[in-house]
Formats: C-alpha cells, sequence, structure tokens
C-alpha cells in the first residue's frame, strides 16, 4: 500500500547528536533543578501571614493571582507557541520542559492559597485578576504576539519580556515580606520560582540571539525598534499596574527601581543593551539580599560593597581541580 | 612600586554576556575559547580573569569547563591575579558563585562581581579598578 509521501519525516531525536551544545547545556539545568511545591513547608508561614493587615493579606494574594495568570499562559501558549519555531528538535524537547514547569508555578500559587487563605479570599482574587485593566492588558499584549502566523523572532521577544520583566512587579512583594522576615517559606518557593525564570529567559534570549545574527541589518534594526517599543508598551502597563497595587502600602517607587533593574536584564537576554539609566535602576538592597541570600556584592576595587573574598590557601594537585 | 601590566583573559559561552562586557569594557583582551579543541590563549603576563557562572541549584557546575582547563595548568595558575565574577542574581545563592570557587583555589581576590552583560556602573567601577591595578586599558580606554 502506498501512502501519499509525506514532506517530512518523523525523525527520533538523538541527544547524541547536537547541534546547538546550549539545548543540553539548559536541557540538564532545568532536569536537575526540577522541583514541585509539596517540597516547601509553606505551613510554617501561617503565623507569619495572621500579622499581615487585611490590605497586605488581599494584596498579596492579587499579586500572586497575577503571577498565576503569566504563568499560566506560558504554560498553555507561550512555551507551545516557540515549538514550531525551534531549530533543533533538543530545542523542542526542552521547551516541553519549559511549558510544564510552568505548569508548576501556577500550581503552585494554588498551593500558597490553599494554605494561607479562605475560599472565598481565593475567589475574589481570581475574580480580580479577570476585571483588572492592567493585567489584562499585559496579558493581551503578550498574546497577540504569541498569535499563530506571527514572526518567530517577535515571539521570542516577547517571550523573554514575560519571563524576565513581567513577572517582577510581582514577585518583588515576597521578596519585600522576606526582607522583614515575614512569609519567608513562601519566599523559598517563589525563589525557585525565579531561579527557573531565569534559565527560561536566557535559554529563548539566547535562541533570539542565534536568529538575529543570521538577519541582514534592515530586519535587525526592525526587530531592535520592536523590543524596544514592545518595552514602553509593557513598562507603561506595568506602572498603572504597580500604581494600583502598591500605591496604598507606599512601595510604587520602590517596585519601579525593580522594574526598570528587571527591563534592562531582559533587554541584555535578547542582547541588547540597557534601556534605564544606572541611577533609576539601583534596587533597594533589601530585596537584592533577599533574591540572593548569602551571596554578597563584591567591590574589592572601591573598597565599598558588603565584602570580598581573598581564597584562603587551598592545596591544589594539578591532576584534582574538582570544582 | 610601578603597577604591574596586567591582561584581561575571559570565558564567555555563546550567549556572549561577557563577551559584550569586554567589548565595551574596552583594551585588550584575551577569550578562552567555547571549544575544548581549539588552543588555549597564551599567557606571559600577570592577568585578571573575568568568569561568568553556570552553577545548578546545588552549585555544581558554577565555574565553566574550559575555565577549569585553562586554570589546571599550573603556569597558567601562577599568573592570575585576581577574578571578576558573573551571574544573575536570580539565581539566588549561587550568584556569581564561580568566582568565590576560583579565588578559594587559586588564592587570589575576587575582585568584583556583576549580572548578566553588566551594567554603565559596572563597566566604570571595573575600568577604574583595573586602571588602578595596573590594567592595559589605561592605553586604550578614554
Amino acid at each position: 500500500m502506498k501512502d501519499t509521501a509525506p514532506t517530512v519525516i518523523p525523525r527520533a531525536i538523538n541527544w547524541n547528536r547536537l547541534d546547538d551544545e546550549k539545548d543540553l547545556e539548559v536541557w540538564n539545568r532545568l532536569t536537575v533543578n526540577f522541583w514541585l511545591p509539596e517540597k516547601v513547608p509553606l505551613s510554617n508561614d501561617i503565623p507569619s501571614w495572621a500579622t499581615l493587615t487585611d490590605h497586605e493579606k488581599q494584596l498579596t494574594i492579587r499579586v500572586f493571582t497575577g503571577l498565576t495568570l503569566l504563568d499560566t499562559i506560558q504554560n498553555t501558549v507561550g512555551a507551545p507557541a516557540l515549538m514550531p519555531d525551534a531549530i533543533t528538535p533538543h530545542e523542542e524537547a526542552v521547551l516541553t520542559n519549559i511549558a510544564f514547569m510552568e505548569a508548576v508555578h501556577a500550581r503552585s500559587y494554588s498551593s500558597i492559597f490553599s494554605t494561607l487563605c479562605s475560599t472565598k479570599e481565593i475567589d475574589e482574587a481570581f475574580r480580580w485578576s479577570e476585571e483588572n485593566p492592567h493585567l489584562q492588558a499585559k496579558a493581551k499584549a503578550i498574546l497577540d504576539t504569541y498569535a499563530p502566523g506571527n514572526d518567530p523572532l517577535k515571539r521570542k521577544i516577547a517571550s523573554v519580556f514575560l519571563e524576565s520583566f513581567l513577572f517582577y512587579s510581582g514577585f518583588y512583594l515576597p521578596m519585600y515580606w522576606s526582607s522583614r522576615a515575614k512569609l519567608t517559606n513562601t519566599a523559598d518557593l517563589i525563589r525557585l520560582i525565579i531561579r527557573d525564570e531565569a534559565v527560561h529567559g536566557y535559554y529563548v534570549g539566547y535562541k533570539f540571539q542565534r536568529g538575529y545574527e543570521q538577519l541582514d541589518e534592515a530586519r535587525q534594526q526592525e526587530l531592535k525598534d520592536y523590543a524596544f517599543g514592545l518595552m514602553f508598551e509593557l513598562y507603561g502597563i506595568e506602572n498603572q499596574y504597580t500604581e494600583e497595587l502598591y500605591d496604598e502600602i507606599g512601595l510604587t517607587e520602590d517596585v519601579k527601581v525593580f522594574l526598570h533593574y528587571n527591563a534592562n536584564k531582559a533587554l541584555q537576554n535578547l542582547g541588547f543593551e540597557a534601556l534605564f539609566p544606572p541611577e533609576v535602576s539601583e534596587v533597594n538592597p533589601a530585596i537584592l539580599a533577599a533574591l540572593s541570600p548569602d551571596s554578597e556584592n563584591h567591590d574589592f576595587f572601591s573598597g565599598s560593597g558588603s565584602s570580598y573574598v581573598i581564597g584562603k590557601a587551598v592545596a591544589t594537585e594539578d591532576d584534582d581541580w574538582d570544582f | 612600586m610601578a603597577a604591574q601590566p596586567l591582561t584581561l583573559i575571559y570565558y564567555s559561552s555563546a550567549s556572549g554576556n561577557t563577551q559584550r562586557f569586554v567589548e565595551r569594557l574596552g583594551g585588550e583582551a584575551l577569550r578562552i575559547p567555547i571549544s575544548p579543541s581549539d588552543p588555549l590563549p597564551e599567557i606571559i603576563r600577570p592577568y585578571v580573569l573575568i568568569c561568568p557562572t553556570y552553577a545548578d541549584g546545588e552549585g555544581r557546575g558554577a565555574v565553566p569547563k574550559q575555565v577549569i582547563r585553562f586554570l589546571n595548568d599550573p603556569d597558567r595558575r601562577a599568573l592570575i591575579k585576581g577574578v571578576i565574577a558573573t551571574g544573575n542574581r536570580n539565581f539566588g545563592a549561587t550568584y556569581a558563585l564561580s568566582g568565590r570557587i576560583i579565588a578559594d583555589k587559586c588564592n587570589v581576590p575576587l575582585l568584583y562581581s556583576f549580572e548578566l552583560a553588566g551594567t554603565e556602573t559596572d563597566i566604570s567601577r571595573v575600568r577604574a579598578g583595573l586602571i588602578t591595578l595596573g590594567g592595559t586599558l589605561c592605553s586604550t580606554a578614554t
């Protein structure tokens, strides 16, 4: 019996033949970093949760619901939308891992909710997330870019902005609570999410750069203009979202600095230069310390900064550099 | 005492963050190649090493294999004067971990750490710092 000739031969993925070493490197990193919310003892935060005011509780639930929406989009639309554009079969496999971890992230917020909140509070927050114009606007801006038929590299730009920028108006709050010794187990869970999103933004940004470098100057300029244009649009929405959420607690300006800092990092993931100057991107040190506990900033040159390290003499065998 | 002339040695993976930092820094710099089959740069002068971090959640694999290979040679290792580490704070406690490991292993100071491709502030601090240390940058940096 004769089949109609298929245009593409289905191929089994061979991880022993790599077109791009970065695929295996990132696959290994993501799989080693795999986690589930059950491993974090969230219930230890119940006494701490009780010390928050009603407004602080509502703010926290809303922020987490906003983050859930972004993770849901990445899980069901964002990462799958990147798969048809994958250059290598290994890239597709990495994207399936990314898609699944986004589902884990989205699921984690519900674990936090069920540990700390009442059903009424949870339902109210999900209703809020569907009605909040700023949250819906950022979701729409990203989803429009992900739509079928769109430019594969523009999709990657949107994906990196979601992973490396849009989450941070939300991530700020658990880092803030953590810096005040509140909800510290919840912060541990959020740090696991932040770690994953950093790999996702890095990897998709890396794939963007591989595509970008193949293009002629005019197309490169078009994409760069698109990226900065989209960043401006998203930044405008994020400002309003931030004001609405954080004005009452008095943290808006601090959050905005954190937005600038993360916008610059998102652009760097794409290989572009920073947009916001250093003077508006110096994040509150307490937030930086909450982000990367036990890792201090080193500035031996100026003698300032928190500390520097001179290695203690380590006896080293030349054939025994077991880093 | 006159400052010793220093070379800048760096590693940058295909994502190119450290490469972009070094380009913006200006001055002469030698790259440790990504491919293990390419020759390592020849070192005749004291140098500062700029190294990214690729740790997993437990801190394993922080120092890139090619940097380990580079430092495994005792002659090359003898000339390292300090390390500058890069990373991403989003990786929490393992941020810029490669610098702490290399500083420890080679008994040299961890001079500075910065994120991704660095900010303007990072560029000016590292530039000034290297010049103070006696870097090669003074002839080319403006």
